[in-house]
């Protein structure tokens, strides 16, 4: 702890920080611009000054910038001395001196950062009276505004995009005062974060271009605590609405998971939710005959009324869940089919893949590290997996990840880490060891220290190798080519001398023998008393507490219906046309006698049920997801659902009802669901816990999910009727539908928004943590469900597959992803849509020539009985003898792969 | 007693001054330019609608009963999609009109505002929105700002230069 006195007070703050953000973690009001908690400080922009006294006889003191300033023990400042208040106001007036007359027009308007340091720093009136500078801007895409007047040249954004995400389309242009932050050309920005300047921009110069279609203010936007739909990872989301509709997504800051940011698919793919597929009505087909499609509205009563007419004998009714659905609406779907009926889901071979993951990460001594601990490994391998299009934010972490070790080059200089334009002097390009081996090039093949593309099965086998190089007791592969040999020995060598290794791998494969290999390095590096993580990354955001429920694989549950045991099919949020062969869910969909789907979007497999009930999306959804991680979050509803829909597990406690199936427990409520999981599966202990219970009161009140500055409430209902309703209730969780309750710092699980008085912008967040960048003032938010047996070394797996061997007619077909596209609900909205790709046939260039084909030419694919007609795209990563085909993409679903495939002749 | 009798000789007094009271309505009475009665959305001297659909009147509103929806034209031009004024809880504060950057909405001299039904006090945009300026007619607010909005690009506002050319390597 160092000693340091503030205008003559003492305090004591950790050692090795600088003065900004101690006295920021202290909760004075420094402002600043240039400093960012996560990409440190460069001392650009001057806003952060305060006085600095040798000791405590010096009157006259020196102004220094707080941001490039050490807080060492004995240090003496003054944050409210004249002369420095003086210099900030100077400071902030020469910033606005070109600044335009824009906030009432400018989205950033009431969450600005500008505006709180303004106004912080008391520039109050503008005597500047010449012209001003202009700019203009571009057109960056689907996602992102640009309008360049209202830059501040603070350097944030650069800084962001290229230093911390390593993107390459975005620079700082123009000499002089004519600096200009944008692309070279108008173009779409192609970064996966792009969508992080809109936060880390204290400006309005990049907006968030999905908002500004229906824009409303931040303090007019009833907020939620969310979970992200749209991958494994379980980011922390803050869920925007006004007028019933989903506004937008903001970063909601954890400290273990996502921190400061978020991916683009994340923060822009909310919009299906208000999209053209939405349901929002039950939809049912009195006649039974299903081919011509025609689906009419009935109203709720009439639905549940039908089930009455539909046999539920529960031997001949299968409930089909969904890994994108909560725990608690697959738990009672389970409950009210049986759990011999229940099927998780997931196809067969994908099963089997999470099982496995789930045995490892419990039974093995290695623990599934959070993105934070990712960020502090030193030495990373990953397995045949494109980190940056299946989970994204991990790659943004595997980023910093490689700035662990050259760290030690500043530490040696006794340069401090939050000097990050000293640190990036002395550092220069040197990364850290990240080595990638994957079937074709990913998105973090420029950090790698070492990429190889192979197939999955050699990828496996150099596993094994690796492992077997660390500790010779794990298998070794006899056989392997000395390329790959050497290979393996010069990975070993950097794991080994590296202090917190970390594995890489995950499904994408589709190989067991990978994700085997995988756990055979790690536990190999644990028994070498290193504390190894083994990240394994999954493909949707409840994969893992899905297998953790368990049930009939999808294979298992298509030859009972086939086999003629089945009568009707209960799926929930799950479209089983992505899951499996066209033919072969058509053939099982037909032979139900009553397919009845509880789903928000209109699908294939809705269109060809006899009845559809309208649930509610994410944002209309009150459950729990379990990240890739094992950790257990619990997402909020930012509104009720409207008209007839209404959350999935509602659902099905009224067929419950409406059936007469009376049991023990009212699954009604969501603290019943979750004790009875509990209950049910140890591994669940401690679900009531994951947020504070429904009853918890703050000076007994709730927390409000609107803003105590919310408009219009007499008047948005008006044209409806004039007499305001009251505020729907919320049974199921210490959030209210208002603007009435506490208003301090909640627990973090349940925190709606970042704001402080004089904190309007989301930097507000600042004042929700016990120290910067540290944990949240509420407390942590989620749990972690899978802890690593350190008493165990794990038995290491010895199965070997065959080397990839290649002849010219079977090639082995692999998943290629898209972080836009291959993830079905964020593609279903207008501005992801504009960045999927069109579907192809990857080929490497030789490979291709071999087929006389060119990139662009239609090819013939055959997959058992699928066939696919489509254009040819040279991969130069490509392994050889392999095909890439893209995941989920809009014609391309329900195509499981890897599998073995035929070009043929034309 | 001497107190009595002064406030009996006041009463007295007062019986004999001229009337304060109007016969209302066929005598309207005198309003001061300043008088807060029924909101008006009013046009910039283009014509042009003056609400940029800020939010700000909403936020500043007492009575919250200002609602609107924030859109924009082909250009750029920020507009509200719609504005909604319920005055049956309108409490004529002028907080709205204090809070608009640009002069939109203001209140005007009509405070005849009876109706039988209260679903009546309902006002639409096409209800608020005047075929003029009202007070403070030469203000435009798009010409002052630094977006560009179709009818004026980026440099060419009141008190801009020109758009700075990022290429050039003068000093
Ligand atoms: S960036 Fe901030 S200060 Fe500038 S116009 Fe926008 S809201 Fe106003
Ligand atoms: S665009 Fe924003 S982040 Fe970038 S320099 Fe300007 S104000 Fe800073
Ligand atoms: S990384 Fe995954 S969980 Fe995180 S924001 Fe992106 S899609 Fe959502
Ligand atoms: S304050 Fe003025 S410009 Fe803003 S929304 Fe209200 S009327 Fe429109
Ligand atoms: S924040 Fe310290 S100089 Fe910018």
């Amino acid at each position: 702890m160092a000693r340091i006195y503030i205008d003559n007070v003492q305090y004591e703050v950790p050692e090795g920080q600088n003065i900004l953000s101690a006295c920021l973690s202290l909760g004075f009001d420094i402002p600043y611009f240039c400093w960012h908690p996560a990409l440190r400080s460069v001392g650009s922009c001057r806003m952060c000054a305060v006085k600095q006294f040798r000791d405590e006889n010096d009157a006259r003191g020196h102004i220094v910038m707080s941001c490039m300033t050490p807080a060492d023990d004995g240090t003496r400042i003054s944050i409210d001395d004249n002369d420095v208040r003086e210099f900030r106001a100077g400071v902030i007036e020469w910033l606005m001196i070109n600044h335009p007359h824009d906030c009432p027009v400018c989205d950033e308007g009431g969450e600005c950062h500008l505006q709180d340091m303004t106004v912080m720093s008391g520039h109050v009136y503008r005597r500047y009276r010449f012209k001003k500078r202009t700019y203009l801007n571009q057109n960056l895409g689907p996602f992102i505004n640009h309008e360049m007047n209202r830059c501040i040249q603070c350097y944030r954004c650069v800084r962001f995009y290229r230093d911390y995400a390593g993107g390459r389309d975005f620079n700082v242009f123009g000499i002089n005062n004519r600096i200009y932050f944008g692309r070279c050309n108008d173009g779409t920005l192609e970064n996966e974060f792009s969508g992080n300047l809109v936060e880390v921009c204290p400006t309005g110069v990049f907006t968030d271009k999905t908002l500004r279609k229906h824009y409303a203010r931040k303090w007019d936007m009833q907020t939620a605590p969310s979970i992200c739909p749209h991958c494994g990872l379980g980011c922390n989301i803050i869920v925007g609405e006004r007028y019933g509709s989903l506004r937008r997504i903001l970063n909601k800051y954890n400290h273990d998971v996502n921190g400061y940011f978020l991916c683009d698919r994340g923060r822009f793919g909310y919009e299906f939710v208000d999209g053209p597929s939405r349901i929002r009505q039950p939809l049912s087909r009195h006649d039974g005959d299903r081919s011509d499609g025609s689906l009419k509205a009935v109203e709720k009563k009439e639905a549940l009324d039908l089930f009455k007419g539909i046999s539920m004998d529960s031997a001949r009714t299968l409930g089909i869940g969904s890994p994108r659905a909560t725990l608690e609406a697959n738990f009672s779907l389970r409950q009210l089919v049986g759990a011999e009926n229940f099927c998780c889901g997931m196809s067969e071979h994908e099963e089997r893949l999470v099982s496995s993951i789930i045995d490892i990460l419990r039974n093995g001594p290695t623990y599934s590290p959070s993105l934070r601990d990712v960020e502090m490994c030193d030495a990373v391998l990953i397995l045949g997996e494109d980190v940056t299009n299946v989970a994204p934010r991990m790659a943004l972490s595997l980023r910093q990840s490689v700035r662990e070790k050259p760290m030690e080059i500043a530490d040696s200089l006794r340069i401090p880490r939050w000097a990050d334009a000293s640190v990036r002097q002395a550092v220069q390009d040197e990364k850290g060891p990240l080595f990638i081996v994957s079937p074709m090039g990913s998105g973090l093949d420029d950090i790698a220290a070492r990429t190889l593309h192979i197939a999955p099965d050699d990828i496996a086998r150099l596993g094994f190798q690796v492992a077997h190089e660390i500790d010779p007791d794990s298998p070794p592969v006899l056989d392997l080519p000395d390329e790959l040999g050497r290979f393996a020995a010069h990975i070993s060598a950097a794991l080994k001398s590296s202090r917190r290794p970390l594995i890489v791998s995950g499904t994408s494969c589709g190989t067991l023998s990978v994700i085997q290999a995988a756990a055979n390095i790690a536990w190999s590096l644990s028994r070498t008393e290193r504390i190894a993580a083994l990240s394994y990354t999954l493909p949707e955001c409840n994969t893992l507490g899905l297998r953790l429920i368990g049930g009939l694989s999808m294979t298992d549950c298509f030859q009972k219906v086939l086999s003629g045991e089945v009568d009707s099919l209960i799926i929930l949020e799950n479209d089983l046309y992505r899951r499996a062969e066209a033919l072969l869910v058509k053939g099982v969909l037909a032979k139900c006698k009553h397919v009845i789907v509880i789903d928000h979007i209109l699908n294939r497999t809705g269109k060809e049920s006899d009845l559809i009930l309208p649930a509610g999306t994410f944002a209309e959804t009150t459950g729990t997801l379990v990240s890739s991680e094992g950790r257990c979050q619990r997402q909020f509803s930012v509104m009720p659902p409207a008209g007839q829909t209404q959350e999935s597990r509602i659902w099905i406690s009224d067929v419950m009802a409406a059936l007469g199936k009376d049991s023990a427990v009212n699954y009604s409520t969501i603290e019943n669901i979750a004790s009875e999981i509990a209950r049910e599966f140890p591994v669940f202990k401690d679900l009531t816990e994951v947020s504070p219970p429904v009853n918890f009161r703050v000076f007994g009140q709730k927390i409000p999910r609107q803003a105590h500055r919310y408009s219009g409430r007499t008047a948005m209902p008006a044209n409806v009727t004039v007499h305001e309703p009251k505020p729907p209730d919320d049974p199921e969780s210490p959030l209210s539908f208002s603007m009435e309750g506490y208003s301090g710092i909640p627990p973090a699980s349940v925190t709606p928004r970042f704001w402080a008085p004089s904190w309007n912008s989301c930097q507000a967040v600042n004042k929700f943590q016990k120290e910067i960048a540290g944990v949240s003032t509420g407390g942590d938010s989620g749990k972690r469900l899978i802890e690593p047996l350190t008493t165990e070394n794990g038995v290491y797996f010895s199965e070997l597959p065959e080397a990839f061997n290649f002849d010219n007619t079977k090639w082995v077909v692999i998943q290629s992803f898209h972080i836009f596209g291959s993830e079905e609900l964020s593609s279903l909205g207008d501005s992801v849509s504009q960045r999927i790709p069109n579907p192809y046939i990857g080929l490497n260039g030789d490979d291709a020539a071999s087929l006389g084909k060119d990139n662009g030419c239609m090819a013939q694919l055959i997959i058992g009985n699928v066939s696919l007609k489509l254009p040819v795209r040279i991969i130069p990563t490509l392994c050889s003898g392999l095909i890439a085909l893209p995941v989920g993409i809009p014609g391309l679903e329900g195509v499981n792969l890897p599998a073995m495939g035929k070009i043929m002749e034309d | 007693m001497l107190s009595l009798v002064k406030g009996i000789w006041t009463v007295f007094k007062h019986s004999i001054r001229k009337r304060e009271t109007v016969l209302y309505p066929e005598e309207k009475p005198s309003l001061h330019p300043r008088w807060r009665g029924r909101i008006i959305l009013s046009r910039d001297p283009d014509g042009e609608e003056r609400c940029v659909a800020c939010y700000l009147c909403a936020a500043a509103c007492p009575a919250d009963c200002i609602a609107l929806q924030a859109t924009q034209d082909e250009h750029g031009r920020r507009y509200p999609e719609f504005f909604r004024i319920n005055f049956s809880r309108c409490i004529f504060c002028g907080f709205c009109e204090e809070a608009c950057p640009t002069y939109a909405i203001q209140l005007t001299n009509d405070f005849e505002m009876g109706e039988y039904h209260r679903h009546n006090f309902v006002y639409e945009k096409e209800h608020l929105l005047i075929n003029g300026s009202g007070k403070h007619p030469e203000y435009n607010f798009y010409r002052v700002s630094g977006v560009s909005v179709g009818a004026k690009d980026s440099g060419e506002g009141e008190n801009e230069e020109p758009p700075v050319d990022i290429h050039s390597l003068m000093p």
